[in-house]
């Protein structure tokens, strides 16, 4: 195989990690909301924690992007 | 792939303006030019703005804000409230570190939404020098201010001892890979939305060279286009909100190591 199709390929393979990212951030955001729902007038207080957990989840999402991007361009 | 015209990378290369000189290189090698570079003009730009603005609308001084003050007034209990729950009424030492990252990225990350504007925060030497400037703000502050008990924020307290060898570690890990976490969070973000946006203005170009029917179908990309670029103005003011709330989360561990 050649060294640049086996990068593209591994680009690609790369991205999956997003998939986990993507199911972390669902999962942060609907429990957000499944419990602002519950309870309203303590959500507006938990806000911060909420970007806190978005934040630390899509780092993970993202390092798997840099990744991708290093064996485009870097590699 | 350098030579294709809507090449998405290419809005990222650095452009020297002027040169003041190289250091290292030999016969062989050039050596690494210190210039002004549009990476350089852009941090300059946001820095301008955002001192010229707080400077210019804080000039009044007025006990009734007028608009401009008003807004300055927003930014600063915005940033202020921030700092203050979670890090705490002695994080407000902070303050000044904290105010000049979030304007700094989101300034930054603003002018990036222009059309042939450079994005600063989209090259990781720029996010990575801020993010070792909290990371060694907190060790530095924390080994100041507390000496050697800065170190129980290795040891969460209430875990039986023989849990210890294996908490240990991975907090100790988990520290240091805060400010690769913390710059790459930017960067990353920055670097693939510009990259989106990019590729979908190629396929719209791409598309609408077809012909009629080309054409057509190049308004699912433009809408797209358009849809995507309402998100970056999201994700430019969020990433540089998380930033901060991040930055004030490292100096509590700094203030308050115990767990």
């Amino acid at each position: 195989m050649e060294a640049d199709a086996a990068k593209l390929i591994g680009a690609g393979i790369a991205c999956i990690g997003m998939g986990g990212a993507g199911v972390g951030v669902g999962v942060i955001f609907g429990n957000y909301l499944a419990g602002a729902l519950r309870n309203p007038a303590a959500a507006a207080s938990q806000f911060g924690n909420l970007i806190f957990g978005f934040a630390v989840t899509e780092a993970l999402g993202i390092f798997s992007l840099v990744i991708a991007f290093l064996l485009l361009y870097a590699v | 792939m350098a030579e294709n015209p809507i090449e998405p990378i290419h809005q990222f290369q650095i452009s020297n303006y002027f040169t003041f000189g190289t250091i290292g290189g030999n016969a062989e090698t050039e050596g690494v030019a210190i210039a002004f570079t549009n990476s350089a003009l852009f941090m300059v730009l946001t820095v301008v703005s955002i001192s010229s603005f707080l400077i210019f609308s804080t000039r009044g001084r007025g006990l009734v804000p007028g608009r401009l003050q008003l807004v300055s007034e927003m930014l600063y209990e915005f940033v202020a409230n921030m700092v203050r729950t979670s890090a705490g009424s002695e994080g407000m030492k902070f303050f000044p570190l904290v105010f000049s990252l979030f304007t700094f990225i989101l300034v930054a990350n603003l002018y990036g939404m222009f059309p042939y504007f450079f994005t600063v925060t989209s090259h990781v030497v720029v996010t990575a020098g801020l993010a070792l400037t909290v990371f060694i703000t907190v060790i530095v502050y924390g080994f100041w201010r507390n000496g050697f008990r800065f170190l129980r924020l290795f040891v969460p307290s209430g875990i039986p001892w023989y849990v210890m060898w294996l908490v240990v570690p991975i907090e100790f890990i988990s520290f240091l890979s805060r400010p690769v976490s913390h710059s790459l969070r930017l960067f990353g973000n920055m670097l693939a939305g510009h990259i989106v946006l990019k590729v979908f203005g190629g396929m719209i170009v791409g598309l609408g060279s077809l012909g009629l029917l080309g054409v057509l179908g190049a308004v699912a990309p433009l809408a797209m286009a358009v849809a995507l670029t309402g998100l970056e103005f999201l994700v430019a003011g969020l990433q540089a909100f998380v930033f901060a709330v991040l930055t004030c989360v490292y100096i509590n561990d700094a203030i308050h190591p115990g767990h």
